[in-house]
């Protein structure tokens, strides 16, 4: 018995090794790319150049500059829906650097959506992200983070990589794109790129999945995140009553597509200097309506680094107005002035729409259509919640936290 | 904006002061002692109303705060552990509170058992930064979250009361 029992067991630890080996050439394998790194972009037209066709953009005289894209490191907060098509887009493209942020694994309920497929479930979505993208393109830098931005840890490791992430490596990245699919991260990344002064872009889908935007974010020159709340207004009624919608939210792989394809391509024009990027571009699935406008900051944007940065840009546009010559400002004085008609047989007038609405409805004059929901109180107790404001008892947080644990 | 009983419930939590979060140092130290307080008197009101429904504690610095809460349906106690990080946007965004042991129970929650709130939260709360703080989250978030939901979960036998499982 003793000598079967030996010999099984020299069996097994043959096949164990036997598989070691073989797992380990499997993980050298990864990323299971089919081709060698390219040095340089060329502009060869022959079928094995990755990069022919997009070098056409040269040649044909929309981009100067195309080689330009190897230079740009672009940070992706939220690899889903949006943000993993966006990130192959990108890598397609050729960018020089991406950095993945995302806290969530992959689930078999993203398979509406593309990109991910259903061997990689329970896998983290930076790190499965990472090995497709670098076998569609190994000469794109990929770095994968699996961390919560709005949680502090995660936060000051994306802060970090946003500040030194860029290339050449130790400067800032050259953009970041929001994918994220929630208000609080959208906060956090707003109030980071605010701080930073880094110019980004929000993207996002509803969540009946039949309309998305994608938002240029100018810190001083467009409305942080914190410019302009939700714009949700609360009724009457009783708390209990209110339904909860079904969470779950929706969505379709053709409106996150779409999302997707309208951001990277603000992205490319905002780093290849083509074209002009929309500050707000809308979708509408139901109408096949494409808004565009035009939003400017809250200056009571209660953000202290918000209010900085417009005052910088209000700085930098008075001096930008001082060097340009006199004749042309009065030129432009003019052309404001309201003109004057001499005939109106059917004595039209204009008339301000809705110009004694309630305080509630102020336009705050961030833009066409947009109106604030709610007003924001002085400093004054809120009629909702009249209660008293804490007062200091002296005692220590120990002594609270004591207090707590002896409820 | 708010019904009665919820008003009553918010007038009796003392609003906070400092507008301070994780990231701010010694005024986040401030910030705590004062949801401290509020939580503890809210706590208090709630046991002299015969009304108590949970216990939270946190991490040492404030930024992880876990406990349990608890409802009655049918004079049976049913209690989870409840969970959320403070955001470092905080108070600017409310805390994301969750019942992980949920999860995947109910289409209102988010993943990891985050409850959904009610499209009136965000603009209450919004409106209220930054007096507001956890004990009025639980109050407006949790409270309403668990009245509904729960005698849901019961009725539709998700949910099973711990001396009736396994009989």
């Amino acid at each position: 018995m003793a000598t079967t029992d030996a010999n099984n067991v020299e069996q097994l630890r043959a096949r164990v090794a036997e598989l070691e080996s073989e797992l380990a050439e499997l993980r050298q394998a990864q990323p299971a790319s089919a081709r060698q790194r390219i040095d340089r972009m060329s502009a060869e037209v022959v079928d094995s150049n990755p990069y022919s066709r997009l070098m056409a953009l040269q040649r044909m005289g929309v981009v100067q500059n195309y080689e330009r894209i190897r230079e740009q490191a672009v940070l992706i907060v939220g690899v889903g829906g949006v943000g993993s098509v966006t990130a192959e887009m990108l890598t397609r493209c050729g960018v020089g650097r991406l950095i993945l942020f995302d806290y969530d694994k992959v689930e078999m309920a993203n398979m509406n959506r593309l990109f991910f497929q259903p061997h990689q479930a329970g896998l983290s979505k930076v790190e499965a992200a990472k090995r497709t993208l670098l076998g569609i393109n190994p000469d794109v830098q990929i770095e994968a983070h699996s961390c919560n931005v709005t949680t502090m840890e995660g936060y000051e490791l994306l802060r970090s990589r946003a500040a030194e992430g860029g290339l050449p490596d130790g400067g800032p990245v050259q953009t970041l794109l929001a994918c994220v699919d929630n208000y609080e991260a959208r906060v956090a990344v707003s109030a980071m790129c605010t701080e930073l002064g880094l110019t980004w872009l929000e993207s996002g889908v509803s969540e009946d999945a039949v309309s998305g935007h994608v938002q240029l974010m100018r810190p001083g020159r467009t409305p942080c995140f914190a410019c302009l709340p939700p714009l949700v207004v609360a009724e009457g009624g009783d708390e209990r009553t209110l339904k909860r919608e079904g969470v779950c939210a929706a969505s379709l792989p053709t409106t996150m597509g779409i999302v997707a394809g309208l951001l990277v391509q603000a992205t490319l024009k905002l780093l290849l200097g083509f074209g002009r990027v929309s500050p707000y571009l809308g979708y509408s699935a139901m109408t096949d309506f494409f808004p565009v406008e035009s939003l400017k900051p809250n200056p009571d944007c209660a953000e202290p680094a918000c209010q900085r940065r417009q005052r910088e840009a209000a700085k930098a546009d008075a001096a930008a107005a001082a060097a340009a010559t006199p004749d042309s400002a009065e030129q432009d004085s003019s052309a404001a002035a309201a003109a004057v008609h001499s005939e109106n047989d059917w004595c039209i007038e204009l008339v301000e729409e809705g110009g004694d609405e309630a305080a509630a409805g102020r336009s705050v004059g961030a833009g066409g259509g947009v109106r604030t929901a709610y007003s924001v109180p002085a400093a004054a107790a809120d009629a909702a919640a009249p209660a008293a404001a804490v007062q200091d008892s002296g005692l220590s947080l120990e002594d609270l936290r004591a207090q707590m644990g002896r409820l | 904006m708010v019904d009665e009983a919820t008003k009553k419930t918010l007038a009796a939590i003392p609003l906070l002061k400092t507008k301070a979060g994780p990231r701010d140092a010694d005024l986040w130290v401030q910030r705590l002692k004062e949801e401290y307080q509020a939580l503890i008197q809210y706590v208090q009101t709630n046991k002299q109303a015969d009304n108590d429904w949970f216990r939270l504690e946190s991490n040492q610095e404030g930024t992880r705060w876990f406990g349990k809460c608890w409802y009655y349906d049918q004079l049976k106690r049913y209690e989870f552990n409840v969970e959320f990080d403070i955001p470092v946007t905080y108070p600017t965004t409310a805390p994301e509170i969750a019942i992980p042991e949920l999860d995947g129970k109910t289409a209102k929650m988010y993943r990891g058992g985050r409850i959904c709130l009610t499209d009136h939260f965000k603009p209450l709360w919004a409106r209220n930064v930054p007096k507001f703080g956890i004990a009025q989250a639980m109050a407006l978030g949790l409270g309403p979250w668990l009245a509904v939901e729960i005698p849901d979960l019961i009725a539709r036998g998700v949910v099973v009361h711990k001396d009736d499982q396994d009989s």
